[in-house]
């Protein structure tokens, strides 16, 4: 067991490290409040900058612009960038996840238009997949595309969750193009420009008071023939990809959550008589074992991935473990430093705020669950109402079982 | 970056489950808690070579690492087996610092002798004094003291209670304190030494487990060269192999948990397939994998990063203790009323789990460890 670099590694990390170094000026401080526009535009340019660097998709292709390197060294830049307190890229989930779908499953047309752009943030993508109705069931989403006889699509729904869909160019978008089809198998995957006419973007505020996503509408939006993602009617396929990319950046940045036992452990002996109380030692205790955990789970999913293994569904466990320790910490911070903590200027009242949205995002943990138990441990699952049937008729279905 | 076992573990590991499956352990362990006679499996060890693990080389062992105790420990877990390496282990990490004599190392590396570790708790960054379990209640003892005399002998006295695999040990090894200075120092003692008593208690609820109450009254032992630093780490090292055979027991829960509930219908459903049940597993699998990551982190940290091996093996430990009762109480839910009769498997885990999470301290005091580890870490 080694947690050392091995001497590629540690000179590739020197060589990130000098170039932060040399750089770190360019970088804005954090991500602002209050100044939005002037934040993202700062934002915007530090990605630029580490584009250049070529520090940006660095598991990309060479000829789509990234390095071809392997996610250990996304890991380097990450755990560098972190070092430096300086903050990441501005468009973690376009150039993360939305990105290497593109690569996977788009035409060489969408790859030459839309991949540099993304790479050097002149260009900002969001992920259009969750609806109001359909956020675990994924695929029983209802955005509806409709092909026109000139080869162009008629958009019309909602979705939600969609992190920066404000300042966002373009949108990657499930919809569903073949209702009687059954649910899985009618849905595509779209380009969608986020400027078109017909597309209505509110900021949706959280529980803190700050609007950290959207709910998006789609009225009668026109896509241009072309902006289809993979096979029409195999946008499930498609979609398995992005959150298999999903899982790789959640795995190849498990490390920096921030939900580390050290940093909840420094808030907690502030206060020396807490440090030797044993309620909160007992309490602190038990947070810590589960953070930890998380913490050196996280380097049994990185050497699985430097060996060329995609994360299973069992790396979802680690968001459980990682929000709930979370939950815990900030308990017992407001506990030990009392109102103080939930103050809207102290980073306490933040993190308290964002964790009960954040047990849902990127699947509840009753879905986690779920899937872990079935495709982990093989357990059988439960039966559904959504088999062998058109997706048309499951709603009129679904209506019924309510009604009785 | 490599965070996973080498080669040459996962073959001692499997050569680990290959030797304990040759016995039939589990229905050993029901058979002596009504006097039943338990395997004799220090052969195995001794044949298998686990018995010199932590023995430097030029010493006649084997020269391994913590990690790999913890993984002959797992093993032994799984099936309930009953081999004192517990005691034996952490005893030779200590004298493997020097003390005794060349041929005595010899012996007890090849298992020819057999040692048991007489531990004390390190202090902490509230009490700094050095303690021992007591028989009974929240209060813990003090340490034995020890007297240095002539020719690098010492007298000891004081008692520890609750001692896994005291009794019918060749060597004991005692962790006491010095008189006055309150210094840890480690003792050895050789069979049927002067003022020596190992009384086995009695009423032990996991029979595979056997405990003892030593006494030392004015015992004369010779004196180990081990430091501070190592009786420290022999008491973390002792959580580590605990938290170890609890990861094994929870893996065995997990896939007889698995098994039933795939096979066992209600309602024209297998129980399986129901969110209660398969959540209550996924935890189960949840908290395995975070004991096991924290094995690793504790094996990890014996060798490349010492200043966090106390806070790794409570980690260890904490984990896998609660990891445990909760899988031994999953296993017989599961399973339903018979899940809780004498005649199944799953109370024999569930034993395990109950008198694993009270020895050395006990689980808690572990979660402890760990906060005050962070905490004074954090304070600095």
């Amino acid at each position: 067991m080694d947690l050392n670099d091995t001497p590629e590694q540690a000179a590739y990390r020197a060589e990130v490290r000098a170039w932060l170094e040399q750089n770190a000026s360019h970088a804005p401080a954090t991500r602002g409040r209050g100044d939005e526009e002037g934040a993202v535009e700062a934002h915007r340019a530090w990605q630029r900058k580490l584009a250049e660097g070529g520090y940006v998709g660095v598991t990309w292709p060479a000829e789509h612009g990234g390095q071809g390197k392997g996610p250990l060294h996304q890991v380097v830049i990450n755990q560098e960038i972190a070092r430096a307190g300086v903050p990441g890229i501005l468009d973690a989930i376009g150039v993360g996840m939305l990105g290497p779908t593109l690569i996977a499953h788009g035409s060489d047309e969408q790859k030459q238009r839309y991949l540099a752009p993304m790479l050097h943030a002149d260009e900002v993508w969001c992920q259009l997949f969750s609806e109001p109705a359909a956020g675990s069931d994924l695929a029983g989403i209802q955005s509806r595309a409709k092909k026109q006889d000139d080869g162009s699509w008629r958009l019309s729904g909602q979705k939600v969750w969609t992190t920066n869909a404000h300042f966002a160019s373009y949108g990657l978008l499930l919809a569903r193009t073949d209702p009687d089809a059954h649910k899985h198998k009618g849905l595509t995957m779209f380009v969608v420009p986020m400027d078109a006419e017909g597309v209505t973007i509110r900021p949706l505020r959280q529980i803190s008071g700050e609007p950290e996503f959207n709910e998006v509408f789609f009225d009668d939006v026109r896509l241009d023939p072309g902006s289809e993602v993979g096979p029409v009617n195999g946008g499930w396929g498609t979609a398995l990809t992005t959150l298999m990319f999903e899982r790789l950046t959640i795995g190849a940045g498990s490390e920096g959550m921030g939900y580390r036992a050290d940093r909840f452990a420094r808030a907690i002996a502030s206060d020396p008589a807490a440090a030797k109380d044993p309620e909160v030692r007992a309490r602190f205790g038990e947070l810590a074992t589960e953070l930890l955990a998380l913490r050196f789970t996280g380097y049994r999913l990185l050497t699985a991935i430097s060996r060329g293994q995609i994360p299973g569904p069992e790396a979802g466990m680690g968001k459980i473990t990682a929000v709930n320790g979370a939950i815990a910490a900030g308990d017992l911070i407001a506990d030990v430093l009392g109102p103080e903590a939930l103050d809207p200027k102290s980073e306490w009242s933040y993190l308290i705020s964002f964790l009960p949205g954040l047990k849902s995002a990127g699947g509840t943990e009753e879905i986690l669950r779920n899937t872990v138990g079935e495709r982990v441990l093989g357990l059988p699952p439960e039966p559904r109402l959504d088999k062998g049937i058109p997706f048309s008729e499951l709603r009129a279905k679904e209506r019924q079982e309510v009604a009785s | 970056m490599n965070f996973d076992l080498s080669d040459e573990q996962v073959l001692l590991r499997e050569a680990a489950r290959d030797a304990f499956s040759r016995v039939r352990t589990v229905e050993a362990a029901r058979d002596a808690l009504e006097g039943g006679e338990l395997p004799d499996l220090w052969p195995t060890a001794t044949t298998a070579g686990w018995t010199g693990l932590l023995i430097s080389e030029e010493h006649g062992g084997a020269g391994l690492s913590a990690i790999d105790a913890m993984l002959v420990a797992a093993e032994a877990g799984r099936v309930l087996a009953s081999v004192p390496l517990l005691g034996h282990l952490p005893a030779t990490a200590i004298v493997n610092a020097g003390g005794l004599d060349e041929e005595t190392l010899r012996k007890l590396a090849a298992g020819e002798l057999r040692a048991a570790y007489v531990p004390a708790r390190p202090g902490d960054d509230v009490d700094s004094a050095w303690t021992v379990d007591p028989r009974g209640g929240r209060r813990r003892a003090a340490a034995p003291t020890v007297v240095r005399g002539e020719d690098g002998l010492a007298t000891v006295s004081g008692s520890v209670a609750w001692v896994p695999d005291a009794v019918g040990a060749d060597v004991l090894v005692v962790v006491g304190v010095e008189d006055g200075s309150g210094t840890p120092v480690a003792v050895a003692f050789g069979p049927g030494a002067d003022g020596v008593s190992v009384e086995a208690a009695t009423g032990i609820y996991d029979a595979t487990r056997p405990l003892g109450h030593v006494t030392l009254d004015g015992a004369c032992g010779r004196v180990l060269a081990a430091d501070e630093e190592q009786l420290r780490r022999a008491w973390f090292l002792a959580h580590t192999l605990i938290a170890a055979e609890s990861l094994g027991a929870v893996e065995e829960c997990l896939e007889r948990s698995v098994a039933y509930a795939k096979e066992r219908y209600t309602f024209g459903r297998a129980i399986g397939s129901y969110q209660a049940v398969k959540h209550a597993l996924t935890e189960v699998l949840r908290r395995q994998e975070n004991t096991r990551s924290l094995l690793y982190y504790a094996g990890w940290a014996y060798v490349d990063k010492p200043d966090e091996f106390a806070a790794a093996a409570s980690a260890a430990r904490a984990c896998g203790g609660a990891a445990l009762d909760f899988a031994a109480r999953e296993v017989i839910s599961v399973h339903g009323g018979i899940g809780a009769t004498w005649e199944h498997d799953a109370p024999l885990f569930f034993r395990r789990a109950q008198l694993s999470r009270r020895l050395l301290g006990g689980t808690g005091d572990a979660v402890d460890r760990l906060a005050g580890e962070m905490l004074a870490g954090a304070a600095a």
